[in-house]
């Protein structure tokens, strides 16, 4: 179990050690001087432009050389600062993200649990059953290729301004502040449909797919077939079908993570929904270094806890890892 | 059992989800509330409580409400007056004050929180305070504000005014509510300029800050002597509570209308628009294209002037020229390309009339009155594209190598590139205009979109051929807007004026002869602008095109009141822009009133 463990700690610091390189590296291939662009838009005297950059320049430590910055950056990142962002000036990066955060995990989290245990209860449900199966295969088939964008505006059509009946975009009215009273619940339960919905249903077609796939071919396996000519009831196949068909499912949900992340940031840009992803395309657009890495050392180590989440809830599962950790043979 | 645990798994999964994002979501809405109650400690000090802060509503009542949107492009992240760039939308006018109000259509000066001022002598000004302001704390607003923020430029070399320090000797207060002012050499119209565009600070709150504090802090809280406090903000949004207390109420007889205002960061266009036609936006300054025939549709939508071009002009957008690349260098090929650009097809076409074509000078319509239009109509450029190919011809410039465009002098082929920021739609199709009309009179430039910040960097280091500009504001003065022509010193890096780099020792001496010029003797400004409208005519160092709008469309659905060119309104500008508040942005904001019951 300790070696499982240990193997699994070592490989998720290597990913991150590269990810948050990779991070620190893309934002300044990026053209264009954030520290210029900002003094631009000061639109001060000229006497004083230069002393401004210089001063920028000094503080965001943009004056040191590119590898002094590397070993600034992981100094302070263990320090938990993550600099200071250009974009919203002034404030450090870590308040900013944290203003936004909680918009997009109210997004993220209920979507990707709810349709992962949704699709694969249906797709398990929808297997060798004539109707449901003619319907399900075409209907998940269209949901899964949807680009997350592409329904998100199709919905946020429909529903939200032909038939009027979600607000398409904000998290909840500008009239209204932040209070627990029902009013507000319920206006930002609104807002947060949409979004949440077009998330929910491209995920779904994708495990619900893959989970009739699966049980089709547990199905046909040969311990089903054992069974069967044992006289078992069809429920309790079916049951150890799927027991068998949600591992690979479970490692499906890790490796899509990222692209569905990647997902969730244009849905809210679509929905003008205020999580991270707006922020991203600002950031982007500033330059603004700290923000962007930031944001994304954020995403890269919720990926990783979400995979080791997962790799756990995989001994719990599986029990050939367990059998396979403590040296026996299955 | 094994199916149990499955199902454990899963369901913790769920309880851990809901759990976080519940927990966030608390987290969200007490940070909110805590940082709403705008700091309670401070405001119990004084005798006269001045501020009767109102317990957080839950919910802004349509009627008390101005929604207003176009100025913050990300979530509200600093409250201090000094980051001009980047301050929430109404930190300054609404929390910082300025000592006065400028009037671009009447030239005139409106004291606010100076009660009068004066030139006593060529070199002194004084300033006189008005009396019972107070700061939103209690405190008593008087010289030693003034003078504070003043000096706030000589004690840390990296605040805006520091360069300032360079002219003026010394900022004394004579009494609590007297001022003088005394310059070595006076620099009359910046001086206007900073008169009404410099936000005062409050000494007591700002003496212990440090340099960084003061030109970077967030300055959460704002304390100021304003219209306005500082309420709540979110992602998408910053809100302003009224100051029952406001000075104004009594010494102006200004009593503005919404009890709250919140300011809408921007998001798409449509949604702009969407929130504009269902009533949910009272004044949008966003670019909304094809606004003009909801004006005239009649879907309630309402610009400053009812026809073309319906918004006030704000800046030029110019077509600037890398003056230090061949052709660019040769003024007979800028005045040739000058002549091949179609402006009039741009402002129908692509802005369907909601811009005005530029003056040949590109001086703002504010400033019609220092158009010298004699030399206009003998140096000026219109559009003809046989004048262009002649031009071209008598200057040299012939097709040497037969692909149909004009060749350098040298023969050596011209082929220029023309930039405007990816995903500025309006100019993105303007420069297509311009490169139709180029190429027509055989002069090889094609449009290009780099990304904002690849745009911006080029242009400040001098490395592009051609790109579309608007940088010069409305201000006081033109001033400002020959100041940003004829920036001097070229530098490595020009971060805010003259991106072809013209070099022209006359010129540069005249924009400094014109600031040293009072800005009440408009004969000698006159005089000195027409010198530099020749040299501008005569070698045209950057090209005007057309005057950008102050995009402005507001609804007249909840309040009334807004400006507009008609006898019966008043005529101040609508905008919630950085530095337009104080160019009777505030006025605007004074003179709305809820729509009567019907």
């Amino acid at each position: 179990m300790r070696r499982y463990f240990g193997r699994k700690l070592l490989t998720y610091g290597l990913t991150f050690f590269l990810a948050v390189t990779i991070d620190w590296l893309i934002p300044r291939f990026m053209p264009g001087n954030p520290v210029s662009s900002m003094v631009a838009r000061a639109q001060v005297r000229p006497e004083i432009a230069e002393r401004l950059v210089d001063y920028y320049n000094q503080l965001y430590g943009f004056n040191e050389s590119i590898i002094t910055q590397y070993f600034n950056f992981w100094k302070s990142l263990f320090q938990g600062d993550l600099g200071t962002s250009i974009f919203v000036f002034g404030q450090p990066v870590t308040n900013v993200i944290m203003d936004a955060l909680p918009y997009t995990l109210g997004l993220l989290l209920p979507a990707i649990l709810l349709s992962w245990v949704a699709g694969n209860k249906f797709g398990a449900f929808a297997a060798r059953s004539k109707y449901l199966d003619n319907t399900l295969l075409p209907v998940g088939y269209v949901l899964t290729a949807t680009p997350y964008m592409w329904l998100g505006i199709i919905l946020g059509w429909s529903l939200g301004l032909k038939f009027g009946w979600f607000p398409i975009s904000g998290a909840y009215s500008f009239s209204l502040r932040p209070a627990l009273s029902w009013k507000f619940i319920t206006d930002a339960l609104l807002h947060w449909f949409l979004p949440f919905f077009s998330l929910f249903l491209v995920m779904f077609g994708g495990w619900a797919i893959g989970m009739r796939n699966m049980i089709i071919y547990e199905l046909e396996a040969d311990y089903s077939h054992y069974l069967e000519a044992l006289g078992a009831p069809r429920k309790l196949i079916r049951k150890y079908a799927f027991r068998n068909a949600v591992l690979p499912q479970l490692t499906g949900l890790a490796l899509q993570l990222g692209v569905i992340v990647a997902g969730a940031l244009v849905t809210e840009i679509v929905f003008g929904y205020p999580g991270l992803g707006l922020l991203v395309l600002n950031s982007i657009q500033n330059q603004d270094y700290f923000l962007l890495q930031g944001i994304f050392l954020f995403i890269i180590a919720g990926v990783l806890i979400a995979n080791f989440l997962i790799d756990v809830a995989y001994v719990l599962v599986d029990p050939r890892t367990r059998i396979g950790m403590t040296g026996g043979t299955a | 059992m094994k199916k149990r645990s499955v199902s454990i798994v899963l369901a913790l999964f769920l309880v851990l989800a809901l759990f976080a994002a519940a927990c966030t979501d608390d987290d969200a809405t007490e940070e909110t509330t805590t940082t709403a109650a705008p700091a309670p400690g401070e405001t119990t000090t004084t005798a006269a409580p001045p501020t009767t802060i109102a317990e957080p509503v839950g919910e802004y009542p349509r009627d008390e409400t101005l929604y207003t949107s176009g100025t913050q492009w990300g979530p509200p992240g600093s409250w201090n007056p000094l980051v001009t760039w980047g301050y929430a939308t109404g930190t300054v006018n609404f929390v910082y004050e300025t000592l006065f109000i400028y009037d671009p259509f009447t030239d005139e000066y409106i004291p606010w929180l100076a009660e009068s001022g004066e030139w006593s002598s060529p070199t002194q000004y004084d300033l006189t305070l008005r009396q019972g302001i107070t700061w939103t704390d209690g405190e008593d607003f008087n010289a030693d504000d003034v003078v504070f923020t003043f000096e706030l430029g000589q004690r840390y070399p990296s605040v805006q005014w520091a360069p300032m320090w360079d002219w003026l000797s010394s900022v004394e207060a004579v009494d609590d509510y007297h001022v003088t002012f005394t310059f070595d050499d006076p620099l009359y119209q910046e001086w206007g300029n900073f008169l009404y565009s410099r936000p005062m600070v409050a000494e007591h709150l700002w003496a212990d800050l440090s340099e960084d504090e003061v030109v970077n802090g967030v300055n959460e809280n704002p304390i100021g002597t304003g219209p306005y406090m500082y309420e709540t903000y979110d992602q998408d949004r910053m809100v302003w509570v009224k100051n029952e207390n406001w000075w104004g109420i009594d010494a102006l007889g200004l009593d503005p209308a919404p009890k709250y205002i919140v300011d809408i960061v921007n998001g798409s266009n449509n949604i702009a628009l969407g929130l504009v036609l269902q009533g949910g936006l009272d004044l949008s300054n966003n670019f909304l294209p094809g606004v003009a025939t909801l004006v005239s549709g009649g879907y309630g939508v309402v610009t400053y002037f009812p026809e073309a071009p319906f918004m006030i002009s704000a800046n030029t957008a110019w077509l600037v020229t890398n003056n230090i690349k061949p052709p660019m260098d040769d003024p007979a090929f800028r005045k040739a390309l000058a002549t091949a650009i179609d402006v009039d097809t741009i402002v129908s076409v692509v802005y369907g009339n909601i811009v005005a074509k530029a003056n040949p000078t590109g001086l703002l319509a504010v400033w019609d009155q220092y158009v010298d239009q004699a030399l206009v109509d003998q140096l000026g450029f219109s559009y003809s594209t046989e004048d262009a190919i002649a031009m071209l011809a008598a200057a040299g410039y012939v097709d040497v190598d037969g692909d149909g465009y004009v060749d350098n002098l040298d023969g050596s082929p011209i082929a220029l590139e023309l930039i405007v920021p990816n995903g500025w739609t309006d100019w993105m199709e303007s420069i297509r205009v311009i490169s139709d009309g180029a190429k027509a009179a055989g002069i090889n430039i094609e449009p290009a979109f780099p990304d904002y910040g690849a745009r911006t960097e080029v242009l400040q280091d001098g490395t592009f051929d051609l790109a579309i500009a608007n940088d010069a504001q409305l201000s006081n003065t033109p001033w400002t807007y020959y100041d940003w022509i004829f920036q001097d010193p070229i530098q490595d890096q020009m971060t805010n004026g003259n991106f072809g780099r013209y070099e022209n020792q006359a010129a540069f001496d005249l924009v400094v002869d014109l600031d040293k010029t009072p800005t009440d003797d408009t004969a000698a400004m006159a005089a000195i602008i027409s010198d530099l409208q020749e040299i501008f005519l005569t070698d045209l160092p950057i090209i005007p095109l057309w005057y950008n709008g102050l995009w402005a469309q507001y609804s007249d659905a909840v309040w009334v009141g807004w400006p507009g060119s008609g006898a019966d309104q008043n005529h101040y500008l609508p905008a919630t822009w950085r530095g337009y508040w104080n160019m009777t942005g505030i006025l605007m904001l004074c003179d709305l009133e809820l729509r009567p019951a019907e």
